[in-house]
């Protein structure tokens, strides 16, 4: 069952991340001086930017995104225009969030703030792209009975892992091994990405070996 | 409600508990008193003749210099000249090599033995005072580090000379006021190589060419530093010891005829550059002794000690500078220093070797007696025969010095004998590790956590059961006890407690655990044919790591590896609160995972499959989820405030203290200080009206009792008690000349009353904790006359016919009806009985968690009478929290039952218990508390007392309720988790299906006394939840300072940790157990008030 529906998320993983390996190496190419920790908000936009643009390219050229009733033009730009809103709005979410975590509110604010746009457009972004701007979709299918679809599932997997990424990403920060990763927001968007890369990873494997066992009660 | 079971398994558990870390703190903290008492010149050291005045001799050395090299190993003073390939730190320091082989008699260079613990701290007082420091000293003054044992720059300053420091500020610390020079340089940052040293070579020179000292004391870092941050194998090793050889020239160069050197170091280091253990790496540093003049009699012989202990340097310093050796010292002095016998004639003031040994053995002898007055750790046989050896010897020595004959050559080596095998008696006692109660501790302690964890777990079938199997571990426990001290009678000839404790907690244990293997086993056998057969699998399958790896309790075992690293309990407030946000963002995503969150959507397939017929209403499910994200915005605002109540570690480098720490008087501003008061005295406001608004909301003080009274009247009188004294204790000392006396009145008098007040309130709630108030239909007039109207609290009457006088009630309700019809109707209502309850009872619903709620309250209030008054705010947000946590835990409850999914009975779920019991500790630290001894708040115990005390219990009792108060909190109020979902429990929910019916009215906490037995085993899976997460923690601390005890923070980090929370889980169990008996003396005074009831109605 599903099995082109696999094939088609297993490739739309790779490209995905294909664009974050590109998004790192080519402005180390182009930029001097550039590095990871070093000029940690540039990759970190640089990588933002990149998974965003490929990500909407990509669905939308599958034609994941649900369909809408109206095709009018209003229709079309008042809806662009929501998810602009929603992107922004869950960039202040992530932002208000992690400092209540723990971050310090004020000292590095940008930094915050970057950290908080690169968990939107893991997370998102992907909601977005796969629901819609549509919240209470977005809240159904985080709970157990609520993946409508095999995109749903690997939704569902991918935000898990990304979270979990970024927030097991804290932990070496109080560490007192002064390591370049270890400063603030590093450690924290490294572990988003690479928690981001194994639910890029996990969901197509997951599903793929789960097959005989999904149902999905409507789509 | 079987009271006796529950409460004899929690102290069982606690007093198992409490031996095992007794053990392993036996066996990890070496403790020894201080003597106070310091040698004088006067002493009668001499035998036979006049007492002469020590310090009138002419000394030996007019001066001496000191120049200490933290961290100087053996290995790095050894030069070998057919070493061609000399690794960083080998053959760096040829000056000495080239010292004692041109100038045999001048000079030595002996390997120098620290004792554990190698901390440069401890390395100091040990070779000043020449005694064993270990973790804790326990002397007078607790809260500096300054010695306050007799040591040799104290006897320096006693007769005159004039000591010159420079170099690492602990000695500033260690000897404040002292110097009579000194210039000490910061030594906490460990990567810094060069501040220190460069410090002292600015001032080193130019001192030493003055003449405005007799002792100088250099104590130079780096090398240490270095071993820190590099290890020993690295070029900045070689480049500093070049450096320190450098060094070492020019003071040699410089050195007068009557002036002794001594270059040492005070510890070795390990190959990673790391000590504080008790490796040979570890102790074996280098001493190097030159003098000018001629120092010893000839070369390096063979009768030359192979390893000088660091303790002898203090008595032959002593003796060699003219000072009476420093009390305490257990040192040997140096014999190859002093001449033989007969050979003394040369020098005034030399002491031959034997009168040296004769001064010094006495010296020990004396402290020996003093100590062994003072404590009794030293095993007495040990003890009688050194007293023994040192009388034989004395009279020998007596016996030949008053007959003018020399002493025989055998004498000095028995003295010196003598004063080994002291040292090595005290060596035993004091530092040395014990391995075996440490490691008989640790397993006592895994033990009690897993037998903790099963115990939560077969709760129920214990309870069912209707034996709680207590008395086999018992007797058992009893006879392993007994045993184990027959056979340290028969093995030793005494007996040690510790061991006997031992021996009947682990054999007690053992057998629990392995009797609820076997019920565990019947129980998965017999269940099938149970009524319950579902959750048979579950029960059998309880420690399957599935079910262990679940966030909640994936949570605690986070917090319990954070304290295995320095740097995590270091940030250990911060930490805390990072988990318990984490945990706290997890329920509402939990619950939306089961859909139970938001309402179901109209789906008919959905609606079919999953739930229940009957689906809750959306309207309510929506109020119960919204009051869930209410509360937890609470809970993360009080979370996040909560940070700023912290206090600093001085290991965290750019951390600003709290401002709110520091008490009111200390502020300069006054408008600074008339905000903080405001804002204190409006928390503390908030926190009283807050409590009485909740206990009014529920119709719990609409009763006469003893608790209502201590709410109506105790409770603010408190408050205006408290906020009284802070405005007093604010007033500067010179504002109000005139009304001094009056302030110094108050200043006593207040926190006095305030203390009295607390005292009065919580027996009152003890003595009588019921908060009911009944109202019988038919006798409206006397309802009205009752000091408050009829209340329109319907929600909170406890009493509904159709639940509640399920078994005893009815008999109630139908005598009470008889009563009131042969009392002939004063009212025409007789027909309004059938119809609605004829007993109405105010504050029924609540009756259990009232009492538990004000004593917390009240408690806590008092409490916060012993911190600075800024931490009222704190206490507020712990009031906000702990009320959030409640509710959300209430809520989720409810949304789940709501939906048919909980099946749970009573119990409290992991997740809001390991919330609880994180909040104490992240309270603790925002209470401005820190895991360290000198952050603890000393000020708590003046207060009431301000001109001190005459004991030391009621201090101690203060400054223990100050330090532990969110812990006291949590703990006590710990069982109100089992009360919240009751109390606030949505009507029809529970109701529907317990009854069968659709109940009407709302239960509440009488739903507890339906079911005496799950309310039993809920408060014991509670209560035994909460012990094994603080258990978990201890034993966790326990770990951490067992396999760490060689970490170089060990002594400034894990050990202080470990006291605090072996401390702190003590006066935590303490406060449980309190807490669990006044539920039980609640609920036996409901049971005495419903007997009641039946007679006063038949009347």
């Amino acid at each position: 069952m599903w099995d082109h529906e696999i094939r088609a998320m297993a490739s739309t993983h790779a490209i995905i991340a294909a664009s974050v390996f590109m998004a790192t190496v080519i402005p180390a190419a182009l930029v001097p001086g550039f590095s990871v920790y070093g000029t940690h908000l540039l990759w970190l936009y640089s990588v933002s930017g990149a998974v965003t643009a490929v990500s909407v390219a990509v669905f939308w050229l599958l034609g994941i995104t649900p369909p809408t009733k109206k095709h009018t033009v209003g229709f079309k730009l008042s809806r662009l225009f929501r998810s602009c809103l929603y992107f922004f709005l869950s960039c202040l979410f992530f932002h208000t969030v992690v400092v209540l975590y723990g971050a310090p509110l004020i000292e590095s604010a940008l930094e915050t703030f970057s950290l908080a746009v690169l968990l939107t457009s893991l997370t998102t972004l992907r909601c977005l792209c796969v629901l819609g701007p549509n919240v209470q979709a977005w809240i159904r299918v985080f709970s157990r009975h609520g993946a409508m679809s095999v995109w749903d599932t690997c939704l569902q997997i991918t935000v898990a892992c990304t979270v979990v990424g970024a927030w097991v990403g804290a932990f070496p920060i109080p560490l007192d091994w002064d390591r370049p990763w270890q400063v603030w927001p590093v450690s924290c968007s490294l572990g988003a990405m690479i928690g981001f890369l194994t639910g890029l990873v996990a969901a197509p494997a997951w599903i793929h070996y789960h097959r005989k066992h999904l149902t999905y009660k409507c789509k | 409600m079987k009271g006796l079971p529950v409460l004899s398994l929690l102290l069982w558990m606690c007093a198992v508990y409490f031996v095992g870390i007794y053990l392993f703190v036996g066996g990890f903290l070496l403790v020894r008193l201080e003597v106070n008492r310091t040698s004088t010149c006067g002493d009668v050291l001499q035998p036979g003749e006049e007492p002469v005045d020590f310090c009138r001799v002419q000394p030996r050395f007019r001066r001496a210099v000191l120049l200490i090299i933290d961290a100087l190993k053996i290995d790095f003073a050894w030069f070998d000249p057919n070493n061609t390939a000399p690794r960083p730190y080998e053959n760096k320091l040829p000056v000495l090599e080239e010292t004692v082989s041109s100038r045999p008699s001048h000079s030595r260079l002996y390997p120098f033995r620290a004792d554990p613990p190698t901390t440069t701290m401890q390395r100091i007082k040990g070779f000043t005072t020449g005694s064993l420091p270990t973790f804790v000293d326990v002397g007078n003054n607790f809260a500096s580090s300054a010695i306050l044992e007799d040591n040799l720059i104290h006897q320096f300053g006693q007769v005159g000379k004039r000591v010159v420091f420079m170099g690492d500020d602990t000695w500033e610390n260690l000897f404040p006021k002292k110097f009579h020079r000194s210039l000490p340089f910061p030594s906490f940052n460990v990567k810094d190589l060069h501040t220190v040293d460069n410090g002292i070579l600015q001032h080193l020179y130019t001192t030493m060419v003055g003449d405005d000292w007799d002792v100088l004391v250099a104590h130079f870092l780096g090398v240490d530093h270095c071993g820190h941050r590099f290890g020993p194998d690295h070029p900045a090793m070689a480049d500093k010891l070049t450096q320190m050889d450098g060094v070492i020239r020019s003071v040699i160069d410089r050195l007068h005829n009557d002036t002794l050197l001594v270059v040492m170091g005070d510890h070795g280091m390990t190959d990673t550059g790391d000590h504080g253990g008790e490796s040979q790496k570890e102790t074996d540093a280098a001493i190097f002794l030159y003098s000018p003049s001629p120092l010893f009699p000839g070369p390096p012989s063979q009768s030359e000690p192979d390893v000088v202990p660091q303790t002898d340097l203090v008595p032959t310093l002593a003796l060699l500078l003219g000072v009476p050796i420093p009390y305490s010292s257990v040192g040997q002095v140096l014999l190859p220093l002093f001449p033989p016998h007969g050979q003394t004639e040369g020098a005034v003031g030399r002491l031959s070797q034997l009168e040296a040994l004769w001064i010094n053995a006495k010296q020990v002898n004396r402290f020996l007696e003093t100590y062994s007055g003072m404590a009794k750790d030293i095993p007495p046989e040990s003890l009688s025969q050194l007293k023994r050896q040192f009388s034989r010897l004395s009279s020998e020595y007596l016996s030949s010095v008053r007959a003018g004959r020399s002493p025989s050559p055998q004498l000095a080596a028995s003295l010196q004998a003598y004063l080994t095998s002291v040292r090595d008696t005290c060596r035993a006692t004091w530092a040395r590790f014990n391995p075996l109660k440490m490691v008989v501790g640790l397993a006592i302690l895994a033990f009690a956590c897993l037998t903790c964890f099963v115990l939560s777990e077969l709760s129920p079938a214990l309870i069912r059961e209707n034996a709680p199997g207590l008395t086999a571990p018992l007797v058992v426990a009893l006879a392993a006890g007994a045993c184990a001290a027959a056979c340290q009678l028969l093995a030793r000839g005494y007996v040690e407690v510790a061991w006997c404790l031992a021996a009947a907690a682990l054999s007690s244990e053992l057998l629990f655990l392995w009797r609820a293997r076997r019920r565990g086993g019947t129980a998965a056998a017999v269940v099938p044919t149970d009524k319950n057969g579902s959750k048979a699998p579950k029960r059998a399958a309880w420690l399957t790591p599935c079910r262990l790896l679940i966030p909640p309790l994936l949570v605690p075992l986070l917090r319990c590896a954070s304290l295995l690293s320095d740097s995590y309990v270091i940030a250990e407030g911060r930490a805390v609160t990072f988990l318990v946000f984490s945990l706290a963002l997890y329920i509402p995503v939990h619950l939306n995972w089961d859909g139970l969150l938001l309402p179901p959507i109209h789906d008919p397939l959905k609606a079919a499959g999953f739930l229940p017929p009957a689906a809750p209403s959306p309207s309510t499910v929506r109020r119960e989820s919204g009051v869930l994200l209410a509360c937890l915005g609470l809970l993360v605002g009080s979370l996040y405030l909560s940070l700023s109540f912290h206090a600093c570690r001085e290991e965290q480098g750019s951390c600003q203290p709290s401002p709110f720490l520091s008490p009111l008087s200390r502020l300069q501003d006054s408008q600074l200080k008339n905000l903080h008061y405001v804002l204190s005295v409006f928390s503390l406001g908030l926190w009283t009206y807050l409590l009485r608004r909740c206990l009014r909301h529920y119709g719990n003080l609409n009763s006469s009792g003893g608790t209502a009274f201590a709410a109506h009247w105790v409770l603010p009188l408190l408050s205006v008690c408290l906020a009284l004294h802070w405005a007093v204790s604010a007033t500067p000392d010179d504002s109000f000349r005139n009304l001094a006396e009056l302030i110094g009145l108050a200043q006593l008098a207040l926190p006095r009353a305030a203390f009295c007040l607390v005292a009065l309130g919580l027996s009152l709630i003890w003595l009588d904790p019921l908060t009911v108030f009944v109202k019988t239909r038919g006798r409206a007039g006397r309802g009205r006359a009752s000091p408050l109207p009829p209340p329109s609290y319907r929600a909170s009457t406890g009493i509904s016919p159709q639940a509640e006088l399920h078994h005893l009630i009815p008999q109630i309700y139908q005598r009470m009806r008889r009563s009131m019809d042969d009392g002939g109707g004063e009212l025409s209502g007789a027909g309004e009985v059938d119809s609605s309850p004829a007993v109405k009872a105010y504050g029924l619903g609540t009756v259990y968690s009232a009492p538990l709620l004000l004593f917390c309250g009240l408690l806590g209030i008092g409490l916060l009478l012993l911190h600075p008054e800024g931490m009222a705010l704190s206490f507020l947000l712990l009031l906000l929290e702990m009320g959030a946590l409640l509710h959300i835990h209430a809520s989720s409850t409810n949304l789940s039952s709501l939906h048919g999914t909980y099946s749970g009975g009573f119990n409290v779920p992991w997740t809001p218990v390991v919330l609880w019991s994180l909040a104490a500790t992240q309270f603790f630290h925002a209470t401005g508390h820190l895991p360290t001894f000198p952050s603890i708040q000393w000020g708590a115990a003046f207060v009431g007392f301000p001109d001190g005390h005459t004991g030391t219990l009621l201090p101690a009792s203060l400054v223990t309720l100050n330090t532990f108060a969110s812990h006291i909190l949590f703990a006590a109020g710990c069982p109100l988790l089992l009360f919240w979902p009751l109390v606030c429990e949505v009507r029809g929910s529970r109701g529907a299906r317990a009854c069968g019916e659709e109940g009407e009215d709302a239960v509440m906490e009488m739903r507890l006394r339906e079911n005496p037995q799950q309310f039993s085993s809920a408060l014991l899976q509670l209560s035994t939840r909460y012990l094994f997460l603080l258990g978990a923690q201890v034993f966790a601390s326990v770990c951490a300072a067992a396999i760490l005890r060689r970490h170089l923070m060990v002594w400034k980090v894990f050990a202080p940790k470990l006291m605090f929370e072996a401390s702190g889980f003590l006066v935590s169990s303490v406060s449980l157990l309190i807490g669990v008996s006044l539920v039980l003396r609640v609920d036996v005074a409901v049971g005495r008030w419903f007997k009641r009831l039946v007679p006063d109605a038949s009347r």
